[in-house]
């Protein structure tokens, strides 16, 4: 019988469990940003309600990423949490502040105003916290033994920071591709502008992001651009480019699903991007997935329920999505 | 405690983390089991106050359950951010099991929450109850997977460590259904339920006290009251069977539940007192003679081990233990005398007119929760000095995070939380005021479109009286 790399098929698993999170819980978060960019409450309500039944499930995705990295590497979920405690303790309390305004913010009127900077500001924090732990990830992580050996300020640099507004303008791009996807009239037409403004600007930022990134390690510089490394690396920047002509091009046309799916698109290639910086390195730059893995018994353990659940899970959730396909209808439920 | 140390903050910031979170887990698991019965209810029968009901504690439950995802949240990154040893050397035991708790609990929840709250006018009644059973078989998958995995904590059994100081798990199903395991499911389960029918009841009886008529009200506080009588009497025993298996396994925890701090025959069962490790005694104790020998071991004369028999530096902080003990049993014997002056009045036909057990039953609404939140400390301030009993101590589970860090995030924590427990308490509390027989009912699920089936539309539907305001 053949030996099975856990390892690396654990890689890939936790590497899918949050581009799905990335994916999903971006255009909520997404709309949490626009959210006091929108013409007046009915179009908030119009645009919370676009997510309101399905944010809970994405977020579950970034749970599932938590709780797999324990699960699966012990190792690397130990270092990255102290190493990156400042950003990661900021996004969940920003996840904290919008995830309760979805339900207060129907619960009060004299109240509202609070839980709408609640649901905005806990959106950017969250956001912006998310791309600095990218950022500071890549840039490298000193570990000494099994612990990290850095400093609390460490993942505060001008990389990071850029990584940081990368993910907002990317959220609010997804943000808006999905409000021109889910809604009609003048809000469509507002999300139509400001998908074209994020789309220029998460361009730009990714641009700048990748043309830093093999600077700060030598071995980023070999993965890209070493022969032939760079046979398989150049096609990302040039869909990348593709991509986001594409994008306008879509809205141009006043498309409505072809603007999400194509800023979908872009995150699922930098996202390639980034795997081709990172692999095999989980905690860079000393710690590969293999360093890291748990024991078999742990990995296997968990890996029969995820080749069974995971499908099942897909199934529903799509199914959900599909419960509430077409445009958004405000004032339904329960409320 | 050492506001200095980085230590002392970061228990202290689980402790305050986990007890805002269990409160909505302790509510949502009971609600989510009960507006299942009612939508069940509802379609078996066809009468208008089931479904009033239900979408009365829907709203309610809506709030609840999305302060316990975040809160939830926050506690599956805060293992990493301030327990690094730990995660690095439990992570392979413990978090498979909180794996699965996401794959099959967490999606389960969320992926039919959404139609359960929103999708009333998108799919067929069925459907829509087929959501509402999904979330609450998630609710208690969830309870099934995190209370082993504490189980693990407090009992850890199925595993090796390896040549890393990792605990590998050896034997899946030992570690899963590890000793204490199933006591601790179904003790906290049923106090889950508890805590939820004593919220119920509170409210029932609230609106039975404004206005002996209402219908909705009646309803609630006739069921709440059936759990009384039913589920707290199999509580008590439930939680009698759990001290006996912890006995077995943690003696020490017991030790400190009841204050007994030197090893003797005939020990008394301390009512109440004041526990002072220092002195290593129970001052102005109140004892009933030979009755702790009596409850611990069936003998009046058996021995029982005191916390003499282990070095200080392995006992728990006895007075915490011990005072968390008598509230959780003093509610637990409420909840039964309440359970039996109920069955009583409804004996002789006066369950709705006993105006006493009514203000009884209002009082008691928010005391299962704090039954909750004592019985979790009994059980984790009782492991201490370990995070995985016998095998890692708290002190070294910690993770090398400044006392700087911790105490800002800490700070983050205590202000937002209190703010939002403030607000969603605060909006809780106002929709339970509003008088559930006003609820109005259009565009429940419509009927799958089979000729002559037994519920008209019209007969679910009644015209709005609406009086409150809404939103």
């Amino acid at each position: 019988m053949f030996e099975l790399d856990l390892a690396f098929i654990w890689a890939v698993l936790i590497a899918v469990a949050v581009l799905a999170y990335v994916a999903l819980d971006g255009f909520d978060l997404g709309v949490g940003i626009l959210f006091p960019f929108l013409g007046g409450e009915h179009e908030q309500t119009t645009a919370m309600s676009s997510v309101a039944p399905v944010w809970d499930g994405n977020e579950t995705w970034l749970i599932l990423g938590g709780g797999g990295l324990l699960a699966v590497f012990p190792l690397a979920y130990a270092v990255i949490m102290p190493a990156l405690y400042a950003p990661i303790i900021a996004m969940l309390l920003g996840l904290v502040l919008r995830g309760v305004a979805f339900e207060f913010r129907g619960r009060t009127v004299r109240g509202r105003g609070i839980w709408d900077v609640s649901f905005f500001g806990g959106s950017v924090v969250a956001a912006l916290a998310q791309g600095i732990t990218l950022g500071a990830l890549l840039q490298g992580i000193p570990v000494e033994g099994r612990a990290y050996a850095g400093g609390w300020w460490d993942w505060i640099t001008p990389f990071s920071l850029v990584a940081g507004l990368a993910l907002v303008a990317g959220y609010v791009m997804l943000g808006s591709t999905w409000l021109v996807l889910k809604t009609e009239g003048e809000l469509q037409q507002r999300a139509r502008r400001y998908a074209r403004i994020a789309g220029l600007t998460t361009f730009a930022l990714i641009g700048v992001f990748s043309l830093w990134t093999p600077l700060l390690q030598p071995e980023y510089m070999e993965r890209w651009f070493s022969w032939p490394a760079l046979l398989y690396t150049a096609p990302v920047p040039l869909l990348v480019i593709a991509c986001t002509a594409a994008l306008y091009w879509s809205l141009g046309q006043g498309k409505e699903l072809a603007p999400f799916l194509y800023a979908q698109g872009l995150f699922v290639l930098c996202y390639i991007g980034l795997g081709i910086s990172f692999y095999p390195y989980i905690v860079p730059p000393r710690i590969s997935i293999w360093d890291a893995a748990g024991p078999d018994e742990s990995l296997m353990f968990l890996l029969v329920g995820a080749v069974i659940l995971l499908p099942l899970v897909l199934g529903y959730t799509a199914y959900a999505y599909w419960i509430f396909r077409g445009k958004v209808r405000p004032g339904e439920g329960y409320h | 405690m050492d506001w200095s140390s980085a230590l002392d903050l970061a228990r202290f910031q689980f402790a305050f983390t986990v007890s805002f979170h269990i409160f909505f887990p302790a509510f949502t698991i009971g609600l989510a089991s009960y507006l299942a019965v009612l939508e069940g209810l509802w379609l078996y029968t066809g009468r208008d106050v089931f479904l009033q009901t239900y979408r009365y504690w829907l709203k309610i439950f809506a709030v609840a359950f999305g302060m316990g995802v975040v809160s939830g949240l926050v506690l599956s990154y805060q293992f990493g951010t301030n327990w690094s040893v730990f995660s690095d050397r439990a992570g392979p035991t413990l978090g498979p099991l909180m794996g699965y708790e996401v794959l099959t609990a967490f999606f389960l929840e969320a992926g039919f929450l959404g139609v359960m709250l929103f999708g009333v006018n998108r799919v067929g009644r069925g459907l829509h109850y087929f959501a509402t059973l999904m979330v609450a078989f998630g609710t208690v998958l969830s309870a099934f997977w995190i209370l082993s995995a504490n189980s693990w904590m407090q009992t850890p059994a199925g595993y090796a460590m390896n040549e890393a100081g990792q605990y590998v798990p050896t034997d899946w199903w030992a570690a899963i259904f590890n000793p204490s395991f199933p006591y601790r499911l179904v003790h906290m389960v049923l106090a889950a339920y508890l805590t939820t029918a004593l919220v119920v009841g509170a409210v029932g009886a609230w609106h039975l006290l404004a206005n002996r008529g209402n219908v909705a009200g009646g309803l609630m506080f006739s069921m709440a009251m059936w759990m009384a009588t039913v589920v707290g009497p199999l509580q008590v025993v439930a939680g009698d069977l759990h001290g006996l298996n912890t006995l077995e396994h943690q003696p020490a925890k017991v030790a400190a539940m009841e204050g007994h701090y030197r090893t003797r025959q005939g020990a008394p069962f301390i009512v109440v007192g004041w526990p002072d490790d220092e002195a290593e005694t129970v001052h102005w104790a109140l004892e009933i003679p030979k009755a702790g020998s009596l409850i611990l071991h069936h003998d009046p004369d058996a021995e029982v081990t005191g916390l003499d028999a282990w070095p200080r530096s392995e006992r728990p902080p006895v007075p915490w233990v011990f005072w968390s003990f008598r509230v959780m049993l003093a509610i637990g014997f409420g909840i039964v005398g309440v359970g039996v002056w109920s069955l009583i009045q409804r004996i002789r036909g006066r369950l709705y007119d006993d105006r006493a057990l009514q203000r009884v039953a209002v009082f008691f609404g928010p005391l299962g929760f704090l039954a909750v939140l004592a019985g979790w400390i009994v059980t984790e301030v009782g492991r201490q000095p370990y995070t995985i009993y016998g095998l890692l101590r708290t002190a070294d589970a910690a993770s090398p995070v400044e006392a700087p860090a911790v105490a800002s995030s800490l700070v983050g924590f205590i202000v937002i939380y209190l703010g939002v427990f403030a607000a969603g308490t605060f909006y809780i509390l106002r929709l339970m005021r509003q008088n559930p027989d006003e609820v109005a009912l259009p565009g429940m699920p419509p009927e799958e479109e089979v000729p002559g089936t037994r519920i008209s539309m019209g007969a679910a539907y009644r015209p709005s009286r609406r009086g409150v305001e809404k939103r």
